[in-house]
């Protein structure tokens, strides 16, 4: 049981980046029908950011202030400058212009600072606490916290703000938004850096327990669109429910089935999302109109 | 026997429904219309009865067989083909290969011969080109065979759609709006075509809001107003018919409500 | 004079460049860049056929490509095989595995499908890390030697190594362009770009969209895989890089980047991504950034890619 309770927290762990990154996706695919696949980049962003200030003499508070805004607005960049121009063009198209915005982001991750690994303290301390004989970082507790927060916070902004609802109105229906007098390129940009923000955010909690390296994106782009997918495309509910599982997936998969191959739980579960329910959990099937 | 028949078709979109309780039939080299106002569900019925959406209600019977919900190119093989009140055209193709395309049933052959470029695969392109010309020149395109498909007009589009469905010798015809965006000379040409086709035993389905073609070319017309069948007739008995008179008097008063 | 098929211009392209290019080489070593080119050109052919003809993704391409090369590896030591027979061996199992990947997973469109493949490359690269066992892990396994070389030597003909590689890919690249081509105006080329200009349509003229999809998706995955087997057995030795997720962005990037909807234009770009770090070599970090950039750049401003760009220019300025 103890055994079981201590995969079950690591899994709460790693979901909860997953699910960071599945909201991040929900955010910019609702705006604009986009799946930005450089979403990982930005939690590998959040961190080697932090990572860098803090090492260069910046308090840790600050330096992921510095990582989150600085991501943010890197975000909305990629937007102006990749996603914007090619509005309209064919799917293939953009997946091809998100991948490349990855790989630079990569590229430039190797330039601007190393190929190492690299991680900063936890928020909280090191002193593991004990839950019915297993026990949980401090610092996950910052991470399914933080998921959850980043969850209540978009929730209350999609519902209970006027910009939030412009959002909203943007996601369902751009020209008529447009119509009724939203500035459908603000919703974009602010889409863009809310998700670039949050992706980084999710970097600058789970770097302490994860670590970060230039190359860690895709992987958790992978993971996050499985959560994504798996509770339902565009479903925020959904990315947040979708993430946990994929963590879970995996942590069970690691723990009772083979380490080696936890990986390939997350794909596994893609792969049977995608030919059994398409529409995900909480989505809804679409009739394509011709 | 019934070429075509329709028994009780009806789809619902999020709990509205668009087709109700839809029932005809459409005999060989018949021209049936399906007629009525905007929003009416006249291409939702195509679109059930073309297998591009599974009908929610009834049955679908191509010569008695039941092809309800059947894959569209699953129709196709049994003689089904049809045309888009939006074009479907393949926009990155040539006019020849977009009507060498509908011939794919007769031309197709095994990979490996394509592959390879042995004689069967040269043999039937080669064919299929021959039988796309001549389409071609039936509506009226054979200068702009070599024209890239999306850099023609409109209404040559619309004949093109015609000639690919044409190509594949279909017993049911489903058009849909030919004669949208065509002028009146083009209206005509399209005209006689379909009477053309009908004659050698076609059976045709049109939605078509020139009233003044569909009533000269129909031998029958169905009337569709919300998704439900409230008319049926010759065109003189149709238009005589005060429900449809009344649904088409409304038609305004509908279209500010969808709009 | 009559006039010049696309097919038979693209194939005399392909042919003198193979042919006369080897006389301007300042060295050696200039071969083993060319037969580079050449195995990236004939795994791109495949990518144009999948996603030029049909309009299809595929982020997993590589997957395939490290198949063909491990069956070289494996093959000959574990079945015995000669390495060309391990070659074929190779691209048997993956069309066998693409029929069966690709049959659930080609019902999907765009993002998802993209997402798929990746997730399918991936878990090949995967098996191959992990199973150190069978296939030496990160750290590569050694292939044999195909031997054709020596038998060539024995019938007068005495290539170096690197010339021998030249040609050979050199002649594996134009059989897999005069298989694109033929397959581009056949009735199955036809309704591969048919089910890309629009799948309703397709459907309406009995095109079965599925199967001709596997069918694009299988043939693409035996081009991979050739090129895999053909990169393996000229290094002799093979790492799991060559199923790796850059090396499947790197096809795709190189079909789009000289057009992917023609030939010619696939082999152009994988002959400026495979030169790019040539002549990059000092500046060796800035290839994953280069790249990048060109992936997005292209798509922006270059969306038909670059070889229909300039063709197009070049025809406007004569007319």
């Amino acid at each position: 049981m103890s055994e079981f309770l201590q995969f079950l927290f690591s899994g709460l762990t790693v979901g909860a980046v997953y699910a960071l990154v599945a909201l991040g996706f929900t955010i910019i695919y609702n705006a604009s029908d986009v799946v930005n696949f450089a979403q990982g980049e930005f939690v590998m962003l959040g961190g080697m950011i932090t990572w860098f200030s803090h090492a260069a003499g910046l308090p840790l508070p600050l330096a992921a202030l510095v990582a989150i805004i600085a991501t943010a607005a890197l975000g909305v960049a990629i937007n102006k400058l990749a996603i914007g121009p090619a509005r309209g063009a064919p799917v293939v198209s953009l997946i091809i212009i998100t991948i490349g915005a990855s790989v630079f982001l990569q590229g430039a991750a190797q330039l601007v600072f190393d190929k190492q690994i690299h991680s900063f303290p936890a928020f909280s301390g090191d002193t593991p606490l004990r839950f019915g004989g297993a026990t949980i970082q401090p610092q996950s507790l910052w991470v399914i916290g933080g998921a959850l927060v980043v969850f209540v916070g978009l929730w209350l902004f999609f519902t209970r703000t006027l910009l939030g609802r412009a959002v909203l109105a943007t996601s369902n229906n751009r020209l008529a938004a447009q119509l009724v007098g939203i500035n459908t390129n603000f919703v974009m940009t602010l889409s863009f850096a809310l998700s670039a923000g949050i992706g980084a955010l999710a970097g600058v909690l789970a770097t302490p327990i994860t670590l970060t390296a230039y190359n860690v994106g895709i992987g958790f782009a992978l993971k996050g669109f499985a959560g994504a997918m798996l509770g339902g495309m565009g479903n925020p509910k959904g990315a947040l429910a979708g993430g946990f599982l994929i963590g879970l997936i995996e942590a069970l998969t690691a723990g009772y089935l083979s380490s080696t191959y936890k990986e390939a739980a997350a794909f596994v579960v893609i792969l049977l999302v995608l030919f059994f329910m398409p529409q995900g959990l909480f989505g809804r099937r679409s009739t394509e109109r011709v | 026997m019934t070429l075509l028949s329709v028994e009780g078709l009806g789809i619902a979109f999020g709990g509205i429904k668009a087709v109700h309780d839809v029932s005809f039939r459409v005999e060989p080299g018949e021209i049936v219309s399906v007629i009525g106002p905007n929003g009416a569900g006249k291409t939702t019925l195509f679109n059930m009865i073309s297998g591009v959406y599974r009908p929610g209600a009834g049955r679908v019977l191509l010569e008695g067989e039941d092809v309800t919900g059947m894959a569209p190119f699953r129709l196709a093989q049994r003689g089904m083909s049809r045309t888009f009140q939006n074009l479907q055209i393949f926009q990155n193709m040539t006019v020849l290969e977009n009507a060498i395309a509908g011939f794919h049933l007769q031309e197709r052959g095994t990979v490996l011969a394509d592959l390879f470029n042995l004689p069967s695969s040269r043999r039937r392109a080669r064919q299929a080109e021959a039988g796309a010309r001549e389409l071609l020149a039936r509506v009226g395109l054979e200068r702009a065979a070599d024209r890239e498909a999306a850099s023609l007009s409109y209404g040559s589009l619309k004949r093109l759609e015609i000639a690919r469905a044409l190509a594949m010798r279909p017993r049911v015809l489903l058009l849909d709006e030919p004669a949208a965006g065509c002028n009146a000379v083009e209206t005509e040409e399209i005209d006689h075509l379909i009477a053309e086709v009908a004659a050698s035993g076609v059976a045709i389905l049109l939605v078509e809001h020139d009233m003044k073609m569909v009533m000269r070319i129909s031998n029958h017309i169905v009337v569709l107003d919300h998704g439900e069948k409230i008319a049926e007739g010759a065109p003189a008995e149709v238009s005589r018919n005060p429900a449809v008179i009344a649904a088409y008097l409304g038609t305004e008063e509908a279209a500010d409500a969808d709009g | 004079m009559p006039k010049l098929t696309v097919k038979s211009a693209t194939l005399l392209v392909l042919a003198v460049l193979i042919a006369v290019t080897p006389f301007f080489f300042p060295s050696g070593y200039y071969y083993r860049v060319g037969a580079l080119i050449f195995v990236n050109g004939l795994a791109v052919t495949g990518i144009v056929i999948l996603t030029g003809y049909a309009g299809q993704i595929s982020l997993g391409h590589a997957g395939f490509a490290g198949i063909g090369g491990y069956a070289c590896a494996l093959a000959p030591e574990y079945l015995g095989l000669h390495p060309a027979l391990a070659m074929v061996l190779g691209a048997a199992v993956s069309a066998v595995l693409a029929y069966l990947v690709g049959r659930p997973i080609l019902r999907l469109k765009g993002y998802y499908l993209a997402v798929a493949t990746l997730g399918f490359g991936i878990l090949v690269s995967m098996v191959l890390n992990n199973e150190r066992d069978l296939t030496g892990g990160p750290d590569g396994i050694a292939v044999p030697e195909l031997g054709l070389r020596g038998v060539l030597k024995d019938w007068g003909l005495n290539l170096s190594n690197g010339q021998f590689w030249y040609f050979f890919c050199g002649i594996v690249l134009l059989l897999g362009a005069w298989i694109a081509l033929n397959l581009y105006q056949s009735p199955t080329g036809r309704a591969l770009r048919a089910l890309h200009g629009s799948e309703v349509a397709s459907g309406t003229v009995g095109i079965d969209v599925a199967r001709v999809k596997l069918q694009a998706f299988v043939i693409s995955a035996v081009y991979a895989s050739v090129a895999g087997s053909l990169v393996a057995l000229q290094n002799k030795f093979i790492t799991p890089d060559v199923a790796g997720f850059m090396h499947s962005i790197e096809m795709v990037t190189m079909a789009v980047l000289g057009g992917a909807g023609s030939v010619l234009g696939a082999v152009f770009g994988a002959g400026i991504l495979t030169l790019l770090p040539q002549a990059l070599t000092v500046l060796a970090e800035y290839e994953q950034l280069v790249l990048g950039l060109v992936m997005m750049l292209v798509m922006i401003f270059l969306r038909e890619g670059l070889l229909p760009s300039i063709l197009r220019r070049l025809r406007g300025r004569g007319e």
